[in-house]
């Protein structure tokens, strides 16, 4: 009973699929193949080393701080970080009172303990990276449509995050001849611009970094596009997870330790076992 | 149950036995998984599955527990509460990436387990209960994984639930009723996310408490073994501690390792970009996908793109989805070959590793864009899927001659005049358990 | 059965069979199983600490309070920690009444001295927190009971502390403690 149900059921799903098969196929064949202006030009991120790759990966503070350098000087007009608070930041390097001294560069919004009207003050180390625009109107009123996403997490939030911000940050460029001849549409319009590590090739976030000397680097080191570039996707990436350094430490610690339960454990099974044939 | 040679519960500590004449537990743990539960000796290493799934059950609810202590069902803050976990909580990106990697370890472990059902054919009398028992088990387990997902409430939380809710509204009439019902709104937000914690703390525990039905139906007849014979005499088994206690810890720390490889160095490997962007229900992500333990049936729900009849091929795609979770708990009655294992059954064999190979390919194409040629893979693997079950099973067991079976698991083990001698071992038998001394 | 590897035939007896492995000399085995123990209680750590406060807690911030409005005789209430903070500017019978104690015969004996800035001894800055259980004790806000020492009362069990937030009556064990406080200027306070 069961089975011949079965055989019924079955019968009219595989039926119903090779049907949808043929069907597809036929279409597939028949209709002409479109191809997309995405399809042709977008390009995977270009590959990037960072010191904290790999099982033994450490920040490299000084890169880290640079990197904040970039962020607070170019992207926090734009992006805010409102997942880090600025004591955080002791975590790369700077100590309490440059903490202290951040913090208080940037205003967070606060109630006027006399009129009880809201206010900002100078921030505090426990505060974290302030909004940019109250909401999302004023963020899209402000840029041209487009809200400027949060950047806490952006290394996370996309394949391969810090290739990815490295790329998109040195990849604006005209527009290829073939672009504009095959797919006219596909052209960046007015305030956008052409990046091909962008899912959809025209984003709308002008080039932020543009020349060399644009952020002043206190540590010496030449603030080349690339350069700078490099290191604020090494501080996104921080940003991202705070806690990366710990976690592969306490991995590695697990790793051996379990590896040696796992040969005494192994040791003990053929122990056990070793006068019962199985 | 058990066998009649089966040590019996007999403590020497005082406190065990003035505890045991009380409250039988430690009784029970002994017939449970102690001396007193004799297994085939034969088992392999796939019979090593069911220790791992409960055992990565209890990670999750452990870890599951400590996460509900710091996170916050309210969809204006769930996303913000879970990235409190992963910086400024005590070891809290640990336990969430435990929970989140437990979870993708626990289907793992549980997809190996039935698969090991479905060569070793562990469905067919007389353990079809547990069998049913673990497909519930299964079930409630997707539900809880589907539940949980939705919690962190980024990108992929909010869409899937929209889509996977979205499922229900293929029901004709009742259809957009019930999605509305079932989140509680025409979106999914607060009801729908207080909901679904609520149910995803639950879940598991009844999951445990199906757990404990499984162990209780395996322990009617005892445990299958690779050779599908049943256990005649008292030298086909070994008492499960310490022989299977000590298998199954090292099987545990091979586990381990992998879990924790993954875990410290590969967090994110097994999840998705879009879920660290928070929920946006004016946005929905290129590519949307569920997690991948859930992609074959992802893929068979898409192979459905032609209405067929008077069938909309939406509410095709989710009946197929449906049927070809459910008909699993058909099983025992669709195959009805007498002989087990598939070691001793010719045909069979090659069928089941085409099966294998389909599902495979089903799950990387319900992780693909649903775009050609995907689209066609899938229909043919999904056409294959359903064939397989109920098609070329049932046939097979009617015309399928299989190889000859070992008379016992002693003879599969030692041959037919093993080393072992039998009459030995069944006289030290009686004596209680020193039969493992003869030197073999 | 447990017996099974055992090296020495002598164990292998009726009693010790059933005692589950309990006897197994073999050190590996005995050494896998302590290993499982060790990691057991390795990972109970940082399931414990989880539930420790975590660090956006601990670092909240210190306040900072002006009192250039706070006349003898008035108190106000604002919160340090999540929790209530009183700033009471004492008045000069205040302050007598305080100093006419005897130190000794207090319970945590403290002068008012100690229990206030150098040069600003009328303004006494106290958690409201009762010492004995922990509710908010009365005293700070106009009107309320102030208690038998013209200080602060607490009614959940009737502790009774002084104008210097002594603890003189009741169950409370000690004063009300004072947090840490720095006059950034005459008139503000940074407390913590
Ligand atoms: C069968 C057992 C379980 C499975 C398969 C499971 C699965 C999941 C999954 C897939 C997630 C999303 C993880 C992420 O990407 O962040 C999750 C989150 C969560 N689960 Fe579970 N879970 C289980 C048991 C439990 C239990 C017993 C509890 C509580 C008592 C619990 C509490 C939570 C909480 C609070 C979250 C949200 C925090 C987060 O996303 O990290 N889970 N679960
Ligand atoms: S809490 Fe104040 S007297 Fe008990």
């Amino acid at each position: 009973m069961i089975r011949n149900l079965g055989i019924l059921v079955g019968l009219f799903f595989t039926g119903v699929l090779l049907y949808s098969f043929l069907m597809g196929a036929y279409t597939y064949l028949t209709e002409e193949h479109v191809e997309t202006a995405e399809h042709m030009f977008h390009e995977h991120p270009k590959s990037l080393s960072q010191s904290s790759d790999g099982v033994f990966g450490k920040f490299d503070t000084a890169q880290l701080q640079r990197g904040y350098g970039v962020y607070k000087e170019v992207c926090s007009a734009c992006h805010s970080l409102e997942h880090v608070a600025f004591r955080d930041l002791q975590a790369i390097g700077y100590n309490e009172a440059e903490v202290k001294a951040i913090a208080a560069s940037f205003q967070v919004p606060a109630i006027d303990p006399e009129t009880g009207e809201a206010s900002t003050r100078d921030g505090l180390a426990a505060d974290k990276f302030p909004a940019v625009y109250p909401n999302d109107v004023a963020a899209r009123a402000a840029n041209n449509n487009a809200v400027p996403p949060d950047l806490s997490l952006m290394t996370k939030a996309r394949h391969n995050g810090p290739a990815y911000v490295y790329s998109l940050l040195t990849g604006y460029q005209n527009p290829p001849k073939k672009l504009a001849e095959e797919f006219p549409d596909s052209m960046p319009g007015t305030g956008l611009h052409y990046n091909p590590y962008f899912a959809n090739l025209n984003l709308a976030m002008a080039p932020p970094i543009t020349a060399e000397g644009q952020v002043s680097y206190a540590d010496g080191t030449k603030a080349s596009v690339d350069q700078m570039s490099k290191d604020v996707s090494a501080f996104l990436t921080w940003t991202a997870e705070p806690k990366m350094e710990k976690r592969k430490q306490t991995g590695l610690a697990v790793l051996a330790f379990l590896l040696i339960f796992t040969i005494l454990a192994y040791l003990s099974y053929r122990n056990i076992w070793a006068d019962k044939k199985h | 149950m058990s066998f009649p040679w089966a040590s019996q519960y007999n403590p020497t500590n005082p406190a065990m036995k003035w505890i045991d004449e009380r409250l039988p537990l430690p009784r029970l743990v002994y017939n449970a998984i102690g001396a007193g539960y004799p297994v085939p000796r034969n088992l392999n290493y796939f019979w090593n599955f069911g220790v791992l799934a409960g055992f990565a059950l209890v990670v999750q609810i452990i870890s599951g527990i400590i996460l509900a202590m710091h996170y916050a069902p309210e969809a204006t803050v769930a996303f913000n509460s879970t990235e409190h976990i992963m910086r400024d909580v005590n070891w809290g990106w640990m336990l969430r990436y435990m929970h989140a990697n437990g979870a993708s370890f626990f289907f793992i472990v549980i997809y190996i387990h039935i698969f090991r059902g479905l060569y070793f054919s562990s469905y067919k009398a007389p353990r079809e209960m547990i069998w049913l028992l673990g497909m519930v088990i299964y079930l409630l387990a997707m539900a809880t994984a589907f539940m949980g997902y939705v919690l962190p409430w980024g990108q992929m939380s909010f869409w899937g639930a929209k889509v996977i809710t979205g499922l229900f509204s293929a029901i004709p009439l009742i259809g957009p009723t019930l999605q509305e019902w079932l989140l509680g709104g025409f979106a999914p937000d607060n009801a729908a996310l207080n909901r679904f914690f609520s149910l995803h703390y639950l879940l598991p525990f009844v999951i445990a408490g199906v757990v404990i039905l499984h162990v209780w139906a395996l322990h009617i007849p005892g445990s299958s073994n690779p050779t599908g014979v049943e256990v005649k005499q008292e030298s086909d088994t070994v008492p499960f501690h310490p022989y299977y206690t000590a298998k199954d810890g090292f099987g545990l720390g091979v586990y381990l390792v992998i879990f924790a490889a993954v875990m410290f160095f590969a967090p994110n490997f097994l999840g998705h970009a879009d879920n660290y962007i928070a929920a946006n229900p004016l946005s929905t992500p290129a590519h949307i996908v569920p997690e991948w333990y859930f992609w074959p049936f992802y893929a068979i729900l898409r192979a459905f793109t032609f209405d067929f009849l008077f069938i909309p091929a939406k509410l095709l795609g989710v009946l197929a989805m449906f049927a070809s979770i459910l008909l699993l708990f058909f099983l025992p009655w669709l195959d009805r070959s007498p002989v087990r294992s598939g070691r001793y059954r010719p045909l069979f064999r090659p069928f089941f590793w085409v099966f294998v190979v389909v599902v495979l390919i089903l799950g990387y194409c319900g992780g693909a864009p649903a775009e050609e040629p995907y689209v066609m893979i899938s229909q043919l693997a999904s056409a294959y899927y359903f064939a397989h079950f109920l098609i070329i099973l049932p046939i097979i067991s009617s015309i399928e001659r299989p190889d000859p079976l070992p008379a016992s698991i002693t003879e599969a083990v030692l041959g037919k005049d093993g080393e072992e001698a039998p009459a030995a071992i069944d006289t030290i038998a009686t004596t209680g358990g020193a039969a493992t001394q003869p030197a073999e | 059965m447990t017996e099974a590897v055992s090296t020495d035939p002598q164990t292998v007896d009726a009693d010790t069979q059933n005692e589950e492995g309990v006897r197994r000399r073999d050190f590996i085995n005995v050494a896998a199983v302590s290993f499982a123990g060790v990691g057991g209680a390795a990972v109970l750590y940082p399931l414990i600490t989880q539930m420790a406060p975590s660090a956006d807690v601990l670092a909240l911030a210190s306040i900072e309070v002006d009192v250039s409005a706070l006349e003898p005789g008035q108190a106000i209430k604002t919160i340090f920690r999540k929790q209530p903070l009183f700033i009471r500017n004492l008045t000069p019978k205040e302050i007598e009444e305080a100093n006419a104690v005897d130190v000794a015969s207090l319970r945590e004996p403290q002068t008012l001295a100690e229990r206030t800035a150098p040069g600003h001894e009328n303004i006494l800055i106290t958690m409201g927190v009762c010492t004995h259980l922990g509710c908010v004790p009365l005293g700070a806000a106009q009107g309320e009971v102030k208690g038998e020492f013209d200080g602060y009362f607490c009614p959940c069990h009737g502790s009774h502390y002084d104008t210097a937030g002594r603890i003189r009556k009741g169950p409370a064990p000690t004063n009300l403690e004072v947090p840490a406080v720095e006059f950034l200027s005459d008139t503000v306070i940074k407390v913590g």
